[in-house]
C-alpha cells in the first residue's frame, strides 16, 4: 500500500495538493493532513456522522470516503461556517441558544448535517427536520436541542 | 442537620447563562485527544485476542516489524510494565483481589483483549503491522454467562477466584426478616436480568504521549475523567516517581463513566513512547470500543418484597449477580455495581426490614466499569416493578401504593444506614402524575389503543464524601476535591478544580459560582481543569461529584480570596476588616460608605506590584486554597419520571408518546445545563430499556461489534421530554446544589417499564427483563388477542 496518489482537494474554496495513499479517507486528510480537525471521527463505518461534512452542497459521510474520490468536488467542513472575523453564523448561534451541544464532538456533523439540508429544504417542518437529525448519533443531549435549534434556525432564515 | 448554607443573592447562580465553552466547539476549534499532532509522532493499535479463554503459548511480532511503515512492536514480555491491581479492604471471604496485565502476558480472558502494541509512522501502517502478529493459543473453556460461572465446576477465570466470585457480602440482614416474610399479607418477587451496555461516549478513547526531555517528565494528553490517578497508576506501572508524569486532559467527547477508569492502554502507549523517546498517538477505533472498552449494567436480581394489606413495605430480601466480566475496574473495583446495589436499594420508600446479598462474578468478556447511574437504574428498576406488582397484587393504584411507602420526613436514616437530606419524594411524584392527568393521557389510555403510563420514582445519591466510600472500604478513597485560586495583576481570576468536564459545562458553572462569590463578571474568571502539574490533586468528574464537591470547593476557595481582598483593602482604606464588603462589582466597599471603595484591579496592583503597602504580616500575591468533603452520607437527588406508550401489535414495538421529568437537585446553578443533563441521561436510560445490549455467543465471541448491531437510538426513537424543576436545597454542600448527571439514566429504565406492562394489563404478561425484547411484547399482545394467554 505504499503507492503514492497525487490529489488536489477544494476544501472551504482553498486549493490543496496532497501526496497520500490511496486509501487514504477524507475525514484522515481533512484532519491530520490539513490540519481541519473540526470534523471529528466517531465510528469509521458510516453510522453516527461525527465526520459530516459537504461535498458539493451535500452531506456526506467523510469517513466513508476517499480522498481520491473527490477531486472535483466543493468541500465544506465546520472551519467554513463562522465568519472570517470569527463571528458564529445563525446555524451556530441557534445551537448555542438552545444547548444544542454538551460534550461538542458530534457537534460539527450536526451543524454540516443541518447546514447542508436546510439549503436544500429551507422550509422543512419539525418533523422533517428530526428526520434528518436522525441521521446522526449524539451521545449527551438526547436530541430535542439540537432539533429546536434547526428549527429556529430554519425559522430566522425564512423570516429574514 | 445543617441548615443549608447556599446563597441566592448572586446574579449567576441559577441563570441559565450561554456556555462559554460554546463558540469553540462550534467553530470547530475545540481540541480534541486526536486533534493533537506532535513533530514526529507516530501511532500505535493494539494486537487483540481472538478467543475469550486461552492461554498465550506464544506471541510472535517478528513479521509485525518488517511491515512497511512499522517501527516497532511490543509484547508484554517486551514492555515488563506492573499490573494494574483494584483493592477493597475486604476480608478474603467477601472480596478476591485480581490483577489487570497492560498487555496480557499468560492468560487471555476475553475477545478483544490486548496482548501487543505495534507503533507505525501512520494509523493505517499500525493495523497493517497488527494484522501481521501471529499470536498462538491452547484454547481454554470459555465462561460467558454470570450462571455458568457460577456452577460448580466452571472453569476459573481467574486461579484464586473460586466459583467466579470476586465480590460477595451480606451488607444487611435484620433480624427477625423471615418472620416480617411469613407474616406477611402480600409478597411479591421480581427476577430480572439487564442487559450489558456500553456508555459508549461519542469520541472513543485516546491518549498521545511523548517524553519532555526538558522538563524530564513523561506527557500524557488523554481524555480521562481521572487524570491524577492515571498519572498514580502509569508512574507505579512504569516504575517512575509521580513528579517524572504529567496528565493533561484536553477537551473530551463524553465519557458517562467509561473514561473514569484507568485504562490499559494508555498506559501501554505511554509506555512505548517512553521506550522509544517519540510522541506515540492511540486513538481507539469504534470497534475495539465496543469489544474492548469498560462495560456496564449486566446484572441479575432476585428480589422479594412484603407488603401489608394497606400497601405500606415490610421488608425486602434481595439477591443481586453482577456479571463483571475478565478485570476488576482500578480505582473501583469489581465491587462498584454490587455495593452500590446493596446499599442503595431501598430508594426512596421507608424500609423498615432489609436483606441483601450482592456478588460479582467474573466472565470471559469484556470487563465493566462505571456508567452513568451505576446499579441504580438497575435496583430502582426492581423496587418499581414491585411497587407495581404489590399494587396490581392489592387492587391499588400504582401512584397512591408509592405515596403510602416514600419517605416524608427528613432527615431520614434509612435501614440501610444512610442518612438522607430532605427532598421532594412525594411532590415530585404529586406533580408528575398531575401534568400527566392535566396533559390528558389518562383518557388516552382509556381509548382503544394500546397504550400505558408507567413512573418511577427515585434518589440519586450523589457527590459522594470520603465517608461513603471509606464505608465502601475501597483502598482509593476518592472524595475530597482541593480548588486553588489566584488573582492576577488584572484583578481577575483562575480557579482550579480537580474534577473533569466532559460535557458538562464546568466552564461555566464553575465560573458562575465564583462569580457570585466574589462579585466578578463570569468573564472575568478562568476555570483550569485536567492538568496534574496545575492542580494539587482531584479525584476528576463521576458519581455526579463536580458541582456538589468541586463546586463547592471552588466556593470555598473564592470566599477565602474575598477574605483576603478584604483585609488589604481595610489596611490601606483604614478601617477595620469588618467594615468592607465585597460590592458585587470586581470591588470591596465600606459597608457604610459604599462610594469608598477599592476595585479588584487597585488591590492587586498593591498585592503584586507594590507590596510595601501591604499590611504587615500579609505576603505578596493573592491567592487561596481550599478543599471540600461532604460531611454527610452524600447528597440526595430526586425526581419522579412519568411516560406513555403505545404498543404495536404488529410488530411489537414501543413507541414514547410523551415523557414528563419532575426533578430535584437542589439549586441548579445553571437551569439550561441541568435540562441538558436530564435530557441526556434520559435518552441513555431509554436506550437501556428498549434497544442497547452487548451480546455475546456461547464462545465468547461479541455479536455486537459494531453499530451496525449495537443499536444507539436516534432522534426518531428518542422523544421530546418535559422537565420540570423543584428545589430542595442541599444541606451538605456550600451552594445547595445535589448532583444532576445521572438521573435520567437512572429513571427512564423503571418508567418505560412500568408503562410497557401498563399498556399490557389486559394480557396477563408482565415483563421485567431489559431492554425490552419486540419478541416478547408481540408475543404478548397477539397471545392475548388470540385469547391463549400465556
Amino acid at each position: 500500500m505504499s503507492e503514492i496518489q497525487l490529489v488536489e482537494l477544494t476544501v472551504n474554496g482553498e486549493r490543496r495538493d496532497l501526496a497520500i495513499e490511496p486509501r487514504r479517507t477524507l475525514v484522515d486528510v481533512l484532519r491530520h493532513d490539513l490540519g481541519l480537525t473540526g470534523t471529528h471521527v466517531g465510528c469509521e463505518h458510516g453510522i453516527c456522522g461525527a465526520c459530516t461534512v459537504l461535498v458539493d452542497g451535500a452531506p456526506v459521510r467523510a469517513c466513508l470516503v476517499f480522498a481520491a474520490q473527490v477531486e472535483d468536488a466543493d468541500i465544506r467542513t465546520v472551519e467554513s461556517l463562522a465568519a472570517p472575523d470569527g463571528s458564529l453564523s445563525d446555524l451556530q448561534q441557534e445551537f448555542s441558544a438552545h444547548h444544542g451541544l454538551q460534550c461538542g464532538f458530534c457537534t460539527p456533523g450536526f451543524l454540516m448535517l443541518a447546514q447542508g439540508f436546510l439549503a436544500e429544504r429551507p422550509d422543512a417542518t419539525k418533523e422533517e427536520i428530526r428526520e434528518v437529525v436522525a441521521s446522526n448519533l449524539c451521545r449527551c443531549t438526547g436530541y430535542q436541542t439540537i432539533v429546536e435549534a434547526v428549527d429556529a434556525c430554519a425559522a430566522r432564515r425564512r423570516s429574514a | 442537620m445543617n441548615e443549608p448554607r447556599f446563597r441566592r443573592d448572586g446574579a449567576w447562580v441559577g441563570a441559565s447563562v450561554p456556555r462559554r465553552e460554546d463558540p469553540r466547539l462550534l467553530a470547530g476549534r475545540g481540541r480534541f485527544v486526536d486533534d493533537i499532532a506532535l513533530p514526529a509522532m507516530l501511532h500505535a493499535q493494539f494486537v487483540r485476542s481472538t478467543v475469550a479463554h486461552g492461554r498465550i503459548v506464544a506471541v510472535d511480532l517478528d513479521d509485525v516489524r518488517t511491515v512497511p511503515g512499522v517501527v516497532a512492536a511490543f509484547s508484554a514480555a517486551d514492555l515488563r510494565l506492573g499490573d494494574i491491581t483494584a483493592l477493597l479492604d475486604r476480608p478474603p471471604h467477601e472480596f478476591v483481589a485480581t490483577s489487570m496485565p497492560v498487555l496480557a502476558h499468560d492468560k487471555v480472558r476475553f475477545v478483544g483483549e490486548p496482548m501487543a502494541i505495534v507503533i507505525a509512522r501512520d494509523p493505517y501502517a499500525a493495523e497493517d503491522g497488527v494484522e501481521a502478529a501471529v499470536v498462538e493459543y491452547e484454547d481454554l473453556e470459555p465462561v460467558v454467562t454470570d450462571t455458568a460461572a457460577l456452577a460448580d465446576d466452571a472453569p476459573l477465570v481467574h486461579a484464586e477466584a473460586q466459583r467466579n466470585t470476586l465480590v460477595d457480602v451480606s451488607l444487611f440482614a435484620t433480624e427477625g426478616i423471615d418472620d416480617v416474610f411469613a407474616d406477611a399479607p402480600c409478597v411479591v418477587r421480581v427476577q430480572t436480568k439487564t442487559g450489558r451496555q456500553n456508555a459508549l461516549p461519542l469520541e472513543t478513547r485516546g491518549v498521545v504521549a511523548h517524553w519532555d526531555d526538558r522538563d524530564e517528565q513523561l506527557l500524557v494528553q488523554t481524555n480521562t475523567q481521572i487524570p491524577h490517578q492515571v498519572r498514580t497508576v502509569l508512574a507505579s506501572c512504569a516504575g517512575l516517581a509521580e513528579k517524572q508524569v504529567r496528565v493533561i486532559v484536553p477537551d473530551m467527547g463524553g465519557g458517562f463513566g467509561q473514561k473514569c477508569v484507568v485504562g490499559r492502554e494508555e498506559i501501554a502507549a505511554a509506555a512505548a513512547a517512553l521506550r522509544l523517546r517519540r510522541p506515540v498517538k492511540w486513538i481507539e477505533d469504534r470497534r475495539d470500543a465496543l469489544t474492548a472498552a469498560f462495560l456496564a449494567r449486566e446484572q441479575r436480581y432476585d428480589v422479594r418484597a412484603a407488603f401489608d394489606a394497606d400497601g405500606r413495605i415490610l421488608g425486602l430480601d434481595a439477591d443481586v449477580v453482577c456479571d463483571m466480566g475478565a478485570y476488576s475496574c482500578y480505582p473501583f473495583t469489581a465491587g462498584i455495581e454490587p455495593l452500590m446495589a446493596s446499599a442503595e436499594m431501598p430508594s426512596v420508600y421507608k424500609v423498615p426490614a432489609y436483606r441483601v446479598r450482592g456478588r460479582a462474578v467474573t466472565t470471559n468478556k469484556a470487563p465493566t466499569g462505571p456508567y452513568r447511574g451505576v446499579s441504580r437504574p438497575q435496583y430502582v428498576m426492581v423496587m418499581e416493578r414491585l411497587m407495581e406488582r404489590a399494587a396490581r397484587e392489592l387492587g391499588m393504584d400504582p401512584v397512591e401504593i408509592r405515596r403510602r411507602n416514600v419517605i416524608t420526613v427528613f432527615p431520614y436514616t434509612g435501614v440501610n444506614r444512610i442518612t438522607y437530606d430532605p427532598g421532594s419524594y412525594r411532590e415530585s411524584l404529586d406533580l408528575c402524575e398531575r401534568v400527566l392527568r392535566d396533559e390528558g393521557w389518562y383518557d388516552v389510555r382509556d381509548s382503544d389503543r394500546v397504550i400505558g403510563i408507567g413512573y418511577s420514582c427515585f434518589s440519586e445519591r450523589t457527590g459522594y464524601g470520603s465517608g461513603a466510600f471509606a464505608q465502601r472500604k475501597m483502598q482509593v478513597v476518592p472524595g475530597f476535591d482541593i480548588s486553588e485560586i489566584r488573582m492576577d495583576v488584572s484583578g481577575t481570576v483562575s480557579v482550579t478544580t480537580g474534577t473533569m468536564s466532559h460535557g458538562q459545562s464546568h466552564e461555566t458553572t464553575m465560573a458562575q459560582i465564583v462569580a457570585d462569590r466574589l462579585g466578578l463578571d463570569i468573564a472575568q474568571v478562568k476555570i483550569v481543569q485536567g492538568d496534574t502539574d496545575r492542580i494539587t490533586y482531584g479525584f476528576g468528574s463521576f458519581a455526579s461529584r463536580s458541582i456538589t464537591i468541586g463546586g463547592s470547593a471552588v466556593a470555598a476557595a473564592s470566599e477565602k480570596l474575598g477574605d483576603q481582598l478584604r483585609e488589604i483593602a481595610a489596611h490601606l482604606l483604614e478601617v477595620d476588616v469588618d467594615s468592607t464588603e465585597l460590592d458585587g462589582a470586581g470591588g470591596i466597599r465600606l459597608r457604610d460608605d459604599p462610594a469608598r471603595r477599592l476595585s479588584f484591579a487597585e488591590l492587586a496592583d498593591v498585592a503584586y506590584l507594590r507590596a510595601h503597602l501591604l499590611p504587615k504580616g500579609v505576603g505578596p500575591g493573592l491567592s487561596a486554597t481550599a478543599s471540600f468533603d461532604v460531611a454527610g452520607d452524600g447528597t440526595f437527588s430526586n425526581a419522579t419520571h412519568g411516560v406513555v406508550v403505545e404498543l404495536d401489535p404488529g410488530t411489537g414495538g414501543v413507541e414514547i408518546l410523551r415523557y414528563v421529568c419532575v426533578e430535584d437537585c437542589g439549586v441548579a446553578i445553571n437551569p439550561q445545563v441541568v435540562e441538558g443533563q436530564c435530557r441526556g441521561g434520559i435518552a441513555q436510560g431509554i436506550a437501556g430499556a428498549l434497544f442497547e445490549q452487548v451480546t455475546y455467543d456461547a464462545a465468547g465471541q461479541p455479536l455486537a461489534p459494531s453499530l451496525m448491531e449495537y443499536k444507539v437510538p436516534t432522534a426518531s426513537e428518542i422523544p421530546d421530554i418535559a422537565i420540570h424543576h423543584l428545589e430542595t436545597p442541599c444541606a451538605f454542600t456550600a451552594n445547595g446544589a445535589k448532583g444532576a448527571g445521572e438521573g435520567g439514566t437512572i429513571g427512564a429504565p423503571a418508567a418505560v417499564l412500568n408503562a410497557v406492562n401498563d399498556a399490557l394489563r389486559d394480557t396477563g404478561v408482565e415483563l421485567d427483563d431489559t431492554p425490552i425484547a419486540r419478541e416478547a411484547v408481540h408475543r404478548a399482545l397477539n397471545s392475548a388477542l388470540e385469547g391463549t394467554g400465556v
